[in-house]
């Protein structure tokens, strides 16, 4: 049982600022996800949890103690890393069983041959078997525990790394894109068990992902970080709904949200929407808050480019009056008929309008800043 | 009809693609031909000419020979200089094998550790193999000489008698296998340097969170097992070139004193060209090979077994 604290926490490589002073609170048995683009950060931060890394400024606490100069081994975390990082000469019960080993056995009887023969070991060795085959069985593995890594296939080497990290029972697990390793489908059904998996444990997962469908489906919180830095720490259907930065908008979503700059807006002969803040700059709107409408005056209007129909829904993309740029709408397959080269107006919904300064910080009317406390 | 016709373009076909599958057999077979030519001409020509030599009385420089039946080979295996000649080879890789290999290692662990002066130190520990053997002999001697030789001058003054190294039965194919290795590690060192540059840094992390981190256990459980077919390769090269030493042997010792730095290469050279016994020389030869490749066979199917995971 653990609750993870990052006070300040800093890290460069020569003159590259890696990770600019961040804090961040995860709570005891929480799942969370740190999502971002390639090179943001993300990963740097999780080895500097895990104790791969030595961050150059703040403090990591876990479980209430700083383990700022604490071994990786001492600080109660397990990890879970991309390329699975098996053991390949170690059969998968010696894999999952060496976290055990190391932390049960003195040196002299973890020693080949010899230790076997010293006093203590076939007793400690037997609570071992038995744990490392509860972990097997709760993962299905138990039938390849005498295989080699090299003989399995990808997701069995993904629940053998998953073995080895809960075998010990850790406070904390620590994941590094453990899926990017599989096809889509399998993918989907480790997620699923990932999650289960979390659930059973009940203790604090944090996931490092580039893939916002994982974070979104996964967590129960998702820390959006990008150049080194956290944008928003937010439930999911928050972080769609409610984003406060415009990159977290965008990057969340797909398809991507809407955005449109007011000046924009204005050189096409549309009247901002009712209640648009004086300082903002872009408008932003997701694909299903926009209704397709006759074109008139006074409204943003367009031609539709091109139809993506998905079955479940029909995604169309609207280019704008003057060409530059262009809009998605989702329509429900019963409604629309639009074919490519139809002039349409577009209505947004004013409830479901986001508006963000020209440094991209979310600005909101009175009555979101209430919903939003 | 409607049949024959459906079937002649497909049997036309079939006859176009035997001419050409045909045709395409004689240009692989030309394609390998200079491959072949050049491995019968320079490998298993010469090796035929061996085995034949082997069975004949010929002495270098005269113009006839007697095929003699196995009797070379009944006289080499009842000739007590060859078998001390191969106990000495096998002694001399039995202690320059487990010595080249564990130097390199150690040495390329400790390049590896060190972030400074990583080239130097590489090339420094890489000249003696870029050296000429024969040369390099001349400085051991003179460095193994028993009154003017750096060694005994530097036993002498921390208080212990000097060793006439190499003229002395117990010392001789020590001091041998000791410059044999000298030479040697360096190559073994570039090797298992490149080696741990291949080891996924994920895996020394998993260690570390497993609780793996002390230095024998990254050993034990990420290094070593990861440098197996690097290791593998060097093992077999090393014994290889043991087991070819001469070079040493004919410049320092020529095999003596009384035979206690005799190797099989040497012998094979004395009986051939001092003596001129070619038809004596060849045996010795054939028996060489056959040693050669049981030994590279054995080595690859025992570690091929223990060090290829997937």
């Amino acid at each position: 049982m653990a609750e993870i604290e990052l006070r300040h926490i800093e890290k460069s490589y020569g003159d590259t600022a890696v990770v600019k002073g961040v804090s961040l609170n995860i709570r005891d048995g929480e799942f969370l996800t740190l999502v971002g683009p390639s090179g943001c950060g993300k990963s740097t931060l999780l080895r500097i949890i895990a104790g791969l890394e030595t961050q150059d400024g703040g403090e990591v606490v876990v479980g209430g103690r700083c383990v700022n100069d604490k071994r990786p081994k001492e600080r109660d975390v397990a990890m879970v890393f991309q390329s699975y990082a098996l053991y390949p000469h170690l059969s998968v019960f010696d894999n999952v069983a060496l976290p055990l080993r190391t932390r049960r056995l003195s040196f002299a009887q973890r020693l080949p041959f010899v230790g076997r023969a010293l006093p203590g070991r076939g007793e400690i060795e037997k609570t071992i078997r038995a744990e490392v085959e509860q972990a097997a069985s709760m993962l299905d593995i138990a039938h390849l525990l005498q295989r080699k890594p090299g003989q399995l296939s990808g997701g069995q080497r993904q629940r053998v790394a998953l073995g080895r990290a809960m075998v010990r029972q850790p406070a904390v697990f620590l994941m590094d894109e453990p899926l990017s390793n599989l096809d889509a489908k399998l993918r989907v059904q480790m997620r699923a068990e990932i999650i289960a998996l979390h659930r059973r444990l009940g203790v604090t997962f944090v996931y490092v992902t580039h893939d916002q469908a994982e974070a979104m489906t996964m967590s129960d919180r998702v820390a959006v970080m990008m150049g080194g830095e956290l944008l928003q720490v937010s439930r999911p259907e928050r972080l769609y709904r409610d984003p406060e930065d415009l990159r977290v908008a965008e990057m969340i979503g797909s398809p991507k949200i809407n955005v449109v700059s007011c000046a924009h807006w204005i050189s096409l002969g549309a009247s901002l929407p009712p209640g648009v803040h004086g300082d903002a700059a872009y408008l932003a709107f997701r694909p299903e808050a926009v209704g397709v409408i006759a074109p008139g005056d006074g409204r943003l209007n367009g031609v539709v480019a091109s139809v993506e129909n998905l079955g479940s829904d029909i995604f169309l993309n609207v280019a704008l009056g003057d060409g530059r740029g262009t809009v998605v709408v989702r329509t429900h397959p019963d409604v629309s008929r639009s074919e490519p080269g139809r002039p349409v107006g577009l209505q947004i919904d004013p409830a479901c309008l986001l508006q963000f300064d020209s440094a991209g910080m979310r600005l909101r009317h009175a009555e979101q800043i209430e919903a939003a406390a | 009809m409607t049949v024959l016709e459906q079937d002649c373009p497909r049997r036309v076909d079939a006859k176009a693609s035997f001419a050409m599958r045909s045709g395409e057999h004689g240009l692989g077979w030309l394609a390998v031909s200079p491959a072949m030519l050049l491995l019968v001409g320079l490998l298993f020509g010469p090796v035929a000419a061996v085995v034949l030599f082997s069975l004949t009385d010929w002495q270098l420089g005269s113009f006839s020979f007697h095929f003699i039946g196995t009797a070379n080979f009944s006289t080499l295996f009842t000739d007590p200089t060859f078998w001390k000649a191969l106990s000495n080879t096998l002694i001399y890789a039995a202690i320059v094998v487990p010595g080249t290999v564990l130097l390199g290692l150690v040495v390329a662990l400790l390049i590896e550790a060190s972030p400074g002066l990583r080239g130097f130190y590489r090339a420094a520990h890489f000249l003696p193999v870029m050296s000429t053997m024969s040369a390099m002999a001349i400085v051991w001697g003179s460095m193994l000489h028993p009154t003017i030789g750096l060694v005994n001058r530097a036993l002498v003054t921390m208080g212990m008698s000097g060793v006439n190294w190499l003229r002395d039965e117990r010392t001789a194919l020590l001091a041998l296998a000791v410059i044999g290795i000298w030479q040697g590690f360096g190559f073994a060192m570039v090797l298992f340097v490149s080696g741990l540059k291949a080891v996924p840094q994920q895996l020394y992390d998993a260690a570390a969170v497993d609780g793996a981190d002390g230095i024998l256990d990254r050993l034990r459980f990420v290094t070593l097992p990861m440098l197996g077919p690097v290791t593998m390769f060097v093992v077999i090269l090393t014994a290889k070139r043991s087991f070819e030493v001469f070079d040493s042997v004919r410049v320092l010792t020529q095999g003596g004193p009384n035979y206690a730095s005799e190797v099989l290469l040497h012998r094979l050279y004395t009986e051939s060209f001092d003596f001129l016994h070619m038809g004596y020389g060849a045996a010795l030869t054939v028996v060489y090979l056959a040693i050669i490749v049981l030994l590279t066979l054995t080595q690859a199917r025992l570690l091929e077994q223990r060090v290829h995971y997937s």
